[in-house]
């Protein structure tokens, strides 16, 4: 009796190892086709692995991947966010506007990213208690936001070369850039809020089955407001950062198709479409893979013809691999 | 020898089902079943839910391959089983419960989906509409081939289904419930042209459990149990207590063991539901739950017995009716709040409506309290949602290596353990059991039957949902019976006896008026 419990923790132990194993695994996911490109693009060119290329990098994937972990919260639900971009653009316009104001200019950070929360509180509202489609309630805010972000300069381009928080866009901290260190700390508390809290919990759970999350008691439109609104916040963070690094925004041209970038990331991160399956780290990632694509083909001398369409085989063919490998996995 | 037993000896049969066997891996679903219908005839198909109609139908139609040995005859000549096309090439049609129509496209469209009449491959639609002119004109209906579907009535659109079926020469038509959803004139309507098509020479294959539209039409009714073959009547020597005893007619196992507490009207009431309706199907249903009671809800499929316990439960809006619990007046607008109220519901549909296939076990178990187990600030806490998941996975016993992996790695009857555990942690005062046991093997069965009792002993009030009649003799105290949306009577053990199951298969049916 005694010999047969020992024998079977010591089973059960090795099922749990193989289990972690599979789990960091799947993880980890992109890791190594993340990893790939690097080294090939080194083998192209040395100078990619270089601490300056690597600064510009994740420099410029910065922004991307602070949409990105909005974009997450919104499709663990199943949903999606396509007004990121536009809400960048009028987020930024706000900043640099207020920016404008003597003795107030730093407040041009939290205005904006509470314009992106207002922006982001409307879709929810709409898909929460109204219950429209995610889908056609951002389709009509990505038109509608940029028409307000037009607005808001009369279509024209404002500028402050004198901007009180240009540091975030162009200073560094201990040798690392500021965009760095928030999209890093983005990431961190998106980490903590999906895996380590209740509200968390509630939003795998409702991506997972909308249905059940219900009859289980759990808020689900509260939820869902919840998640366009950290999505709006985050787009307005990314206005912020994008006046700072700039000292200047335009409501006509900033910020478009960003929420493709985003969504490509959350894909390649392995987060499900349909909603419930995915993590925060798998989006950071996924963001850096289109930083590295980007910067690699240029430093490789490709046409930025060439870019458009390597960068979009490569989104296509890393999903298929990766389904793939979940596949494969399910089935042993 | 009756007339329908004379015509047998001297016509063949147009069709002939002869042991047909049907498994799905461990489970049979159909045992050695064989039925001869001929042309003209209606046969009628009886039995409770789940005794093995639909499936044996699925076989008739292709949809299923029969297990070796079992074999179909049209005309007497054997044809190839298991494949749909083949099936409707040899004048099977089938008309299903729910409609198959495209509600965007004309009736002359739909009746002619997938087979349109073509000339230079391309659809000749002047010839489209005329072949379905004639067609309605045969069922004698008055709605146009140009009409759109989406225009017409649920009683009209079946007609295009029936049309449908006579487009493609169907000889073999079967009708799966066809009054469930018509109005009573629709339900004439439809005797009528099933009159017309018996003087065509068509047979027809009738399910249904109204024992009223089985009178009227069947010339000759078989009765299916436990996916076996019981027996077929002639129209002559039908009787109510016949059928039912033929349906129900089996011995409870010492399966279900349970010690029958008569109904106690001492007990203090936990429940009270007050003339409920859902302004649909529901019409003013009452009835008392007392503590630790089990009250079976019993009723066909479409009764209205699911519908019930979701409006109890908030899931659903009522658009009349009270509630009370302990006494108390309450108004339950959500799930959350009736949760609140000590009100938890067992959903008939664990993957689609319950479980987070997705999650953890531990994270499925403690879902409904999370926030009440909740650390400063909203965080989790692992360790308790951990020894609420340990807890219930040494008294439920569910089989898992570890309370991490996910609920959709478990079994049938571990996962409804998850889920009953899930309740049980919002600590329940009254708890609505639906279809408590479905697709759970015999084992996890009798388990969750102890629990059941068990919970009743600790005196939770608890509402049971199933179709199962040995299920619902061998663990209630006392049974309601619900039929269209309203609660047909009540069943109570009197002294020494048990319940009947044919007092609740007469209530179901509506029988005992008949």
């Amino acid at each position: 009796m005694t010999d047969k419990a020992t024998e079977m923790s010591a089973g059960d132990q090795a099922v749990g190892r193989s289990r972690r194993l599979r789990t960091a695994f799947a993880a980890l996911g992109m890791l190594p086709v993340l990893i790939l490109l690097a080294a090939g693009f080194q083998i192209m060119n040395p100078r990619f692995l270089t601490e300056t290329n690597l600064l510009i990098v994740t420099q410029q994937s910065s922004i991307n991947i602070v949409l990105a972990a909005g974009m997450t919260f919104v499709i663990l639900t199943g949903g999606i966010d396509l007004s990121v971009g536009s809400i960048l653009a009028a987020s930024a316009m706000v900043a640099v506007m207020v920016s404008l104001v003597p003795e107030w200019g730093m407040l041009g950070v939290p205005a904006a990213i509470l314009v992106g929360l207002g922006f982001g509180v409307i879709n929810g509202l709409l898909v929460a208690y109204i219950k429209l489609p995610p889908f056609i309630v951002t389709l009509g805010s990505l038109t509608a936001v940029r028409g307000v972000a037009r607005l808001l300069g009369q279509d024209t381009t404002v500028f402050n070369s004198d901007l009180p928080f240009d540091f975030i866009g162009n200073g560094s901290l201990f040798g690392i850039p500021w965009l760095v260190i928030i999209a890093l700390s983005v990431v961190v508390l998106s980490w903590l809020v999906l895996k380590r809290t209740v509200l968390g919990t509630w939003i795998y759970a409702v991506g997972g089955n909308a249905e059940a999350a219900r009859l289980t008691g759990i808020k689900v439109p509260l939820v869902l407001l919840f998640v366009y609104g950290v999505s709006g916040l985050l787009a307005g963070l990314g206005g912020a950062m994008s006046a700072a690094r700039l000292y200047a925004a335009n409501g006509l041209q900033l910020g478009q198709s960003y929420e493709l970038d985003a969504i490509a990331a959350v894909i390649l991160g392995g987060t499900s479409f349909v909603g419930g399956v995915g993590s925060i780290w798998g989006t950071l990632i996924g963001g850096l893979i289109i930083a590295v694509l980007s910067n690699g083909l240029i430093l490789a001398g490709v046409s930025d013809i060439w870019q458009y369409i390597i960068k979009g085989l490569v989104i296509i063919v890393a999903v298929a691999l990766d389904r793939y490998r979940l596949q494969a996995g399910a089935r042993t | 020898m009756t007339a329908a037993a004379q015509i047998e000896t001297v016509r063949q049969p147009v069709l002939e089902m002869r042991h047909i066997s049907k498994t799905f891996g461990p489970i049979r679903a159909l045992q050695d079943v064989s039925l001869t219908v001929h042309a003209g005839e209606l046969h009628a198909l009886m039995g409770e839910n789940g005794a093995g109609k639909s499936t044996l139908m699925k076989v008739l139609s292709g949809a299923y391959r029969p297990d070796p040995g079992g074999d179909i005859l049209i005309d007497g000549a054997p044809v190839a089983t298991g494949d749909p096309i083949k099936a409707r090439a040899n004048g099977i049609a089938v008309i299903y419960q729910e409609l198959s129509l495209a509600p965007n496209l004309t009736v002359a469209q739909n009746i002619f989906l997938g087979n349109e009449p073509r000339q230079f491959g391309i659809v000749d639609r002047e010839q489209c509409n005329r072949r379905a002119k004639e067609i309605i004109a045969r069922l004698g209906v008055s709605f146009s081939a140009r009409a759109t579907v989406s225009s017409l009535s649920l009683g009209e659109r079946q007609m295009v289904e029936i049309a449908r079926a006579l487009s493609t020469s169907a000889r073999i038509i079967v009708m799966d419930e066809p009054t469930t959803s018509l109005t009573s004139r629709e339900t004439d309507r439809l005797f009528e042209v099933i009159a017309t098509l018996k003087s065509q020479g068509i047979a027809i294959i009738y399910i249904s459990h109204r024992m009223e539209e089985v009178y009227q039409l069947a010339d000759r009714v078989s009765v299916l149990r436990d996916s076996g073959y019981v027996g077929t009547l002639e129209c002559a020597d039908l009787n109510a207590s016949r059928l039912v005893s033929m349906m129900v007619g089996r011995d409870l196992s010492a399966f279900y063991k349970k010690d029958h507490r008569p109904p106690d009207s001492t007990r203090a009431i936990a429940l009270s539901v007050q003339g409920m309706s859902d302004g649909n199907l529901l019409k003013d249903c009452s009835f008392d739950l007392h503590k630790g009671e089990v009250l079976a809800l019993a009723g066909l499929v479409g009764s209205g017995r699911t519908e019930l316990a979701r409006l109890i439960f908030g899931a659903d809006r009522h658009t009349s009716g009270t509630l009370e619990l302990d006494g108390k007046p309450i108004a339950i607008g959500s799930p959350r709040e009736a949760l609140d109220a000590g009100i938890a519901y067992l959903t008939e549909d664990r993957k689609e409506l319950g479980l987070f296939l997705d999650m953890s076990i531990s994270d499925n178990i403690s879902m409904g309290v999370l926030a009440r187990d909740a650390r400063a600030g909203g965080l989790r806490d692992f360790a308790t949602a951990e020894r609420r998941a340990a807890k219930a996975v040494s008294d439920l016993s569910i089989r898992t290596r570890s309370v991490q992996a996910n609920a959709g790695s478990l079994s049938g009857g571990n996962q409804q353990k998850v889920l009953l555990a899930r309740l049980l942690e919002t600590e329940p005062r009254v708890l609505i059991l639906d279809e408590p046991t479905r697709g759970v093997d015999v084992g996890a069965k009798s388990e969750i039957y102890r629990l059941i009792d068990d919970l009743a002993k600790k005196g939770i009030a608890i509402l049971m949902i199933s179709s199962e009649l040995p299920e619902v003799i061998g663990v209630a105290d006392r049974v309601l019976v619900m039929r269209d949306g309203t609660i047909a009577g009540e069943v109570t053990a009197s002294a020494g006896q048990p319940l009947s199951q044919e007092a609740i298969m007469e209530l179901a049916t509506g029988a005992a008026k008949g």
